[in-house]
């Protein structure tokens, strides 16, 4: 009887049916979109995070630079000093060249025993560090010294020399960012998200010694292959390897990768590090670990990827505001819209069939019996437009995840940039070559995921409104006492 | 048999408290046709929701057989209704979504009866009052006096021992009254049902054994 009757109601009321079902598909796929368009962001966030922090990495630790007194030079930049016999002369131009391997610009070494901290917790899985830095290169040609005094005291016709001939200079400065990671391969670290495209990776072996592995666009730009040398910090590195990010979308972390070691003694920072990458052992411990390394390390700066998010800027974090303020809200708006309809539909209805329901009693159905129907009622309703909304919400992932758009994505990274000459006393000085920290731009496509998790929560939502406007509805229902039913339509 | 004791039931009202019943004392033996007149606004029909264990008494006592509906929970006066008490209304009051067939079918429904057996009987009571060719039809598609024959076959599908009308032919023309009325007399006849009736129509009320006149509250016999 009850499946007979609910059916005939529902059948027979499509009026208010459609309406409810309609509500309610309506909320549910565009809480499935709402829900699906922040995962797809989460991952973009992931992928363009991975590309800098490297896989799997739960927790960084860094030390933020300290703001420099009033008054008092910031971080020491590469300086470039020559002395007066130094570089190659012929004709008349003394070319002269350095490399230099300085601390990032915008990163603080600290000590390596922050790695010790955080590899004796108990719930951290894995840990590692590295050694950001920037190799500053100087490449120039200037006219012959000993000659222009010459030609100053007046005691020769010498030629000016120089590049121009004429007694000009000319400068090249180049720079790139250089990582040092530890070779022993932990399970986190940026090369998590690189996969290797040529030569080899790092082996144990080549701790303390210079090797080189790039990557692959700084490698094509260079022109550099494997079995190739590079200067790095005035000391010659073999290439042993190029690497590309996992992650079509994203470049990796740095320009070169050396073993930590050896990138410590170059930059003559001994046991110093830059960044600590640790992963806990479960994601339900991340916050007892940051806890736990915060309280340490004081002067640490702990972060998780919940942190680290936020440093991601550009359309996709645009896109995460969008979703996490506007697309929530209005999910929630549109939701309690389609229970409020649907409560006061059922209601109403149930106002409306006083005398069925008054009748029902009179000929000995229970409380139970009516509420159970009309409760029933109600489910089903919320059910067909669960299914109505898993559809409606599957198709606009579908064509979002067709339409693919993309979105522009920075993480901030430290790197070498540019860097203008500058001149010293005594002998020949070139300073104020920089590196500065500068945004990593990627473009990443939106993709949804289309998950049983947001499958899910459709069915929780359909299922939670058919409850309430039923549990209204039947509330109603069994309020009425069968004699005042029969007597108010009478 | 029905056992009324010093019944009384008062309402509450915005103007004041309206005595509908004042201390009626009656007694109404198994098997007998009563019929109920009155003036509008007499009693009649709250007597009528006594005597179904529709309503609560503000006091006094209502007794059918053995069990004393006054003091009997919600869930055991749906029991009382569901086994041994039929209604019928003068406004039919079937549900308009179903058929005459699952209209039936919703007295038997407290039962727990299976579907089939639901199906049988239903059938067979309505063929009983002589609609066994209108089944499937909606109380839309069907006449007032057919209405009110599946109303009867609902009441009497059951097989209860009273058989309780509320101007059951008030809203229908006088030759269907007149077969409305004849089916009555018939099945209280063959089932040997307690029929009692409210009604204004004293053609109707004429048919009955027992003609009882209930004005501001109080009954007295009429003959």
């Amino acid at each position: 009887m009850f499946g007979t009757y609910l059916y005939r109601e529902l059948s027979n009321r499509r009026k208010q049916t459609t309406i409810i079902a309609a509500g309610m598909a309506l909320a549910i796929a565009l809480v499935m979109i709402v829900n699906g368009v922040a995962a797809g962001v989460r991952d973009a966030q992931s992928t363009v995070l991975a590309s800098v922090y490297g896989a799997g990495t739960d927790i960084t630790i860094t030390e933020e630079p300290e703001q420099p007194a009033e008054g008092v030079p910031g971080q020491q930049q590469p300086r470039f000093e020559f002395g007066a016999d130094e570089g190659q002369t012929a004709d008349g131009t003394t070319e002269l060249s350095q490399s230099r391997l300085t601390s990032a610009t915008g990163s603080t070494t600290f000590s390596a025993d922050a790695l010790g901290v955080a590899s004796n917790l108990d719930t951290v899985a894995a840990a590692t560090a590295t050694l950001t830095l920037s190799n500053v290169s100087f490449s120039g040609q200037i006219p012959n010294r000993t000659a222009e005094q010459g030609t100053d005291a007046g005691t020769g016709g010498a030629a000016p020399g120089g590049p121009d001939g004429a007694g000009g200079s000319a400068f090249d400065v180049g720079t790139f960012s250089v990582t040092g990671i530890d070779v022993a391969g932990e399970s986190v670290g940026p090369l998590t998200s690189v996969e290797l495209v040529d030569g080899r990776a790092f082996e144990t072996s080549d701790s303390g010694t210079n090797v080189v592995i790039l990557d692959t666009s700084y490698a094509t730009s260079s022109v550099l292959t494997v079995g190739d040398t590079l200067e790095i910090g005035g000391e010659d590195f073999e290439v042993i390897g190029t690497v590309t990010s996992t992650s079509s979308d994203a470049t990796t972390a740095s320009n070169t990768y050396i073993p930590l070691d050896t990138a410590q003694r170059v930059a003559e920072l001994e046991g110093q590090v830059s960044t600590v990458y640790v992963q806990a052992t479960s994601s339900t411990d991340i916050a007892a670990v940051q806890s736990s390394l915060q309280s340490a390390l004081p002067d640490a700066t702990v972060k998780t990827q919940e942190d680290l998010a936020s440093s991601v800027s550009g359309s996709l974090s645009t896109a995460s505001d969008l979703v996490g303020k506007l697309g929530t809200w209005l999910s929630i708006i549109v939701l309690a819209a389609a229970f409020l309809i649907s409560v006061l539909l059922t209601t109403s209805g149930v106002a409306r069939r006083t005398r069925e329901f008054g009748t029902l009693k009179a000929i000995g159905w229970n409380n139970g019996a009516i509420v159970r129907q009309v409760a029933g009622e109600s489910l089903v309703q919320g059910a067909i437009g669960g299914i109505v909304g898993v559809v409606i919400g599957l198709l606009g992932i579908v064509a979002i995840n067709l339409a693919a758009p993309v979105l522009s994505a920075s993480a901030t990274a430290t790197a070498a940039t540019d860097a203008g000459p500058g001149v010293g006393g005594g002998g020949t000085r070139f300073g104020g070559g920089a590196t500065t920290a500068v945004a990593t731009s990627t473009d990443v496509a939106l993709s949804i995921p289309v998950t049983f998790g947001i499958i899910g929560i459709a069915v929780a939502i359909a299922i939670a409104g058919g409850l309430i406007a039923g549990a209204f509805g039947g509330w109603r229902a069994a309020r009425l006492r069968p004699a005042e039913a029969l007597r108010s339509v009478a | 048999m029905y056992q009324l004791s010093d019944l009384t039931k008062k309402y509450e009202t915005k103007r004041g408290t309206i005595n509908a019943l004042n201390k009626i004392n009656l007694s109404i033996p198994d098997g007998q046709m009563v019929a109920i007149q009155g003036p509008t606004g007499g009693g009649k029909s709250t007597l009528l929701q006594m005597l179904g264990a529709l309503e609560r008494p503000t006091s006094g006592a209502v007794n059918l057989g053995d069990n004393e509906l006054s003091k009997m929970p919600d869930s055991g006066l749906a029991e009382i209704r569901a086994r041994t008490i039929g209604f019928v209304f003068q406004g039919f009051n079937l549900i308009p979504t179903l058929t005459a067939q699952e209209n039936v079918e919703t007295a038997l429904a407290p039962l727990g009866l299976a579907g089939a057996e639901r199906k049988r009987r239903a059938t067979e009571a309505l063929e009983k009052v002589g609609l066994g060719e209108r089944l499937s039809h909606h109380p839309s598609e069907l006449s007032g006096g057919q209405q009110q024959r599946v109303a009867i076959a609902r009441a009497l599908v059951k097989e209860p021992t009273v058989l309780l009308a509320d101007e059951p032919t008030g809203n229908l023309d006088e030759q269907t009254r007149d077969e409305i009325m004849e089916l009555l007399e018939g099945l209280w006849r063959d089932e040997g049902l307690t029929l009692i009736i409210v009604t204004h129509d004293s053609a109707v009320a004429k048919r009955a054994e027992r003609r009882l006149h209930l004005k501001q509250g109080t009954v007295t016999e009429k003959k």
